[in-house]
């Protein structure tokens, strides 16, 4: 029974503001109209250009369950295409990837499309000329920043810039941090299925509160291990990795957080669980070749922890590794984790990167999995009656509602309350 | 080492993991020695490439160690595992170097609660003798959908 749909007091209902309803997590109706609106009608990322370093090269992905084809065109720009034959709807690549060559060929009946998405031959298309529109792969509209390619399925809506604003200074810094101020992805995709609902892993990227709590466990088991070694061992980069995540509630509250208009946020204003690494040789050193002293000293010491682009996309810039959702149903997701390489920085750049993905975003990491344990805690917990509300409320204050930039104290909410004011916005 | 001696060491292996021995399995291995689940089918780089896991002995003691906390929330309630394993077959054996490489094919079992799952996997150990004992270099483990979207995986392969 559609409740949503037709109903949009009830859908705005859902939302207030310190607390959402239950069913923003759990309601298959809700999970429909966001891949309809919400996904549809904001940025989402697609991929990295570096993914499609030559032409015909394309990378397949979906933005809310649908497929689309990120590939590099005959004109060298980067273009991002419905992956669906105007015939009978054929995916045209099935492959994750690979290079095309100048055009897409349908496996079915040989349509054939020029990487733009241009309709180029159909074989005997005299006999289907009267009765059939010849559309082409449909194009769907995108913008590259640093590299890092966007999408927006709807066709009309809100422009690239106004939707991410100042929030794109995280994936400056990012880019910023190879001498060559180019990133390459490398290093493989993790992919790991959460049996929950999208949200929860997003919102949780900036939720502060829980580290301590949630991570004892293994952060604190490393702590642990680590101050019974003689005191002159040198620490290996795991252990600077995985030890800070249980910090106490004054570093994690000191460390700040930002959001802007739109969903977007990170937390770390001040400095962040990355920020006491150990300097990698020769890195120091090719940032003050390439940028000089002071501004290499600024790159470097900005220091954030998650930067949320909302709602796909989240990003860490001091660590090179980026996480993608990609929502398949209301309890169902997967989380994609990629790593960068660094261009003009040495290899140690990606090892240290690669080091931490697989400790933190591997299906197989022991931080990762009391994350999950917890979100699909809440899934299942969610049913109980009695309370169908979701607090947000720490450290709530009613003048966050006119929006813009807000600075707050790390271990505050406001992350997620204003995620779900971007949210009652796209949904309406 | 007789090839029996090799077999018996790696069934000997998989069993102090199902019964969840793993103090005794972590004595298993050298000071130096890895636990590998690569990412990639035929991965050859553990460095620049993503793993699922690649540990070394203080990464495999705090995985061990975890698993005793009462706060270890994601085991509560605790995974189970069952490695079932086709007779391992010996690809190399130097004696004189006292290094052994075996291949054992098996199917992975982990459960937790209600949910179940099973993976064909490849466990690749690189032996070596120190003394009169038997020891793991590294043992690698080649999941055979390795690269698809995977749930928690919380015990050892």
């Amino acid at each position: 029974m559609a409740r949503y749909r037709e109903d949009a007091k009830a859908l705005a209902a859902l939302v207030e503001p310190d607390r959402v309803h239950r069913d923003v997590y759990c309601d298959a109706e809700v999970f429909q109209l966001e891949m309809e609106r919400l996904w549809a009608r904001a940025w989402i990322y697609v991929g990295h250009d570096s993914q499609v370093p030559s032409p015909g090269d394309y990378f397949t992905a979906e933005i809310g369950a649908q497929p689309v084809i990120m590939v590099r065109h005959t004109d060298n720009s980067v273009r991002v295409l419905m992956n669906r034959c105007a015939h009978k709807g054929t995916k045209v690549v099935y492959d994750l990837s690979g290079n095309t060559g100048k055009t897409f060929r349908c496996p079915y009946h040989a349509w054939t499309y020029r990487t733009d998405g241009t309709l180029l031959h159909i074989p005997l298309a005299e006999g289907y000329a009267t009765t059939v529109q010849h559309r082409g792969l449909a194009q769907v509209k995108s913008e590259t920043y640093r590299g890092f390619v966007f999408a927006r399925l709807a066709s009309d809506g809100i422009g690239f810039r106004e939707y991410f604003g100042d929030s794109l200074s995280s994936i400056d810094n990012l880019a910023d941090r190879a001498p060559e101020g180019e990133l390459e992805i490398a290093g493989g995709c993790l992919r790991y299925l959460h049996n929950c609902n999208w949200k929860m892993f997003v919102e949780n990227l900036n939720d502060t509160m829980h580290p301590m709590i949630a991570h004892a466990s293994s952060a604190g088991t490393a702590k642990k291990l680590w101050e019974g070694k003689p005191a002159d061992t040198p620490k290996p980069m795991a252990i600077e990795q995985i030890a800070p995540f249980a910090s106490d509630y004054k570093f994690f509250d000191d460390m700040g957080v930002r959001v802007y208009d739109h969903g977007h946020g990170f937390s770390g204003v001040n400095f962040s669980i990355h920020s006491s690494y150990s300097s990698l040789t020769g890195y120091e050193e090719a940032m003050q070749n390439a940028y000089g002293a002071e501004r290499a000293k600024k790159i470097l010491g900005t220091v954030r922890h998650n930067t949320v682009y909302y709602p796909s996309l989240t990003i860490k810039g001091a660590i090179q590794s980026i996480r993608v959702a990609r929502p398949l149903a209301a309890d169902r997701t997967v989380i994609e984790s990629w790593t960068f390489r660094l261009k003009g920085a040495p290899d140690s750049l990606l090892a240290r990167t690669v080091i931490y993905n697989r400790l933190i975003n591997s299906p197989m990491s022991v931080v990762g999995h009391d994350d999950l344990h917890c979100y699909r805690s809440i899934q299942e917990g969610l049913a109980a009656g009695g309370n169908e509300w979701v607090g947000l409320q720490r450290n709530f204050d009613p003048a966050e509602a006119k929006g813009g930039e807000i600075t707050a104290n790390g271990t505050s909410e406001i992350s997620m309350r204003n995620q779900f004011r971007a949210w009652k916005e796209l949904m309406a | 080492m007789s090839q029996d001696e090799l077999i018996r060491f790696v069934i000997r292996e998989a069993r102090l993991l199902d019964e969840k021995k793993l103090d005794e399995w972590y004595e298993l291995f050298t000071d130096d020695a890895v636990y590998w689940v690569p990412l990639a089918p035929g991965q050859a780089d553990p460095m620049q490439h993503n793993s699922l896991a690649y540990e070394d002995k203080l990464l495999l003691q705090l995985r061990i160690e975890r698993l005793k906390r009462p706060n270890a929330f994601s085991q509560k309630p605790a995974s189970r595992c069952h490695h079932l394993l086709q007779a391992p077959e010996v690809e190399k054996s130097d004696d004189a170097k006292g290094e052994y490489l075996t291949r054992t094919q098996m199917i992975y079992t982990e459960t937790r609660g209600d949910d179940s799952q099973r993976y064909a996997a490849t466990a690749w150990h690189t032996l070596v003798r120190i003394g009169e004992k038997l020891f793991i270099k590294l043992k690698r483990v080649d999941i055979l959908n390795s690269d698809a979207a995977l749930p928690s995986i919380q015990l050892f392969l």
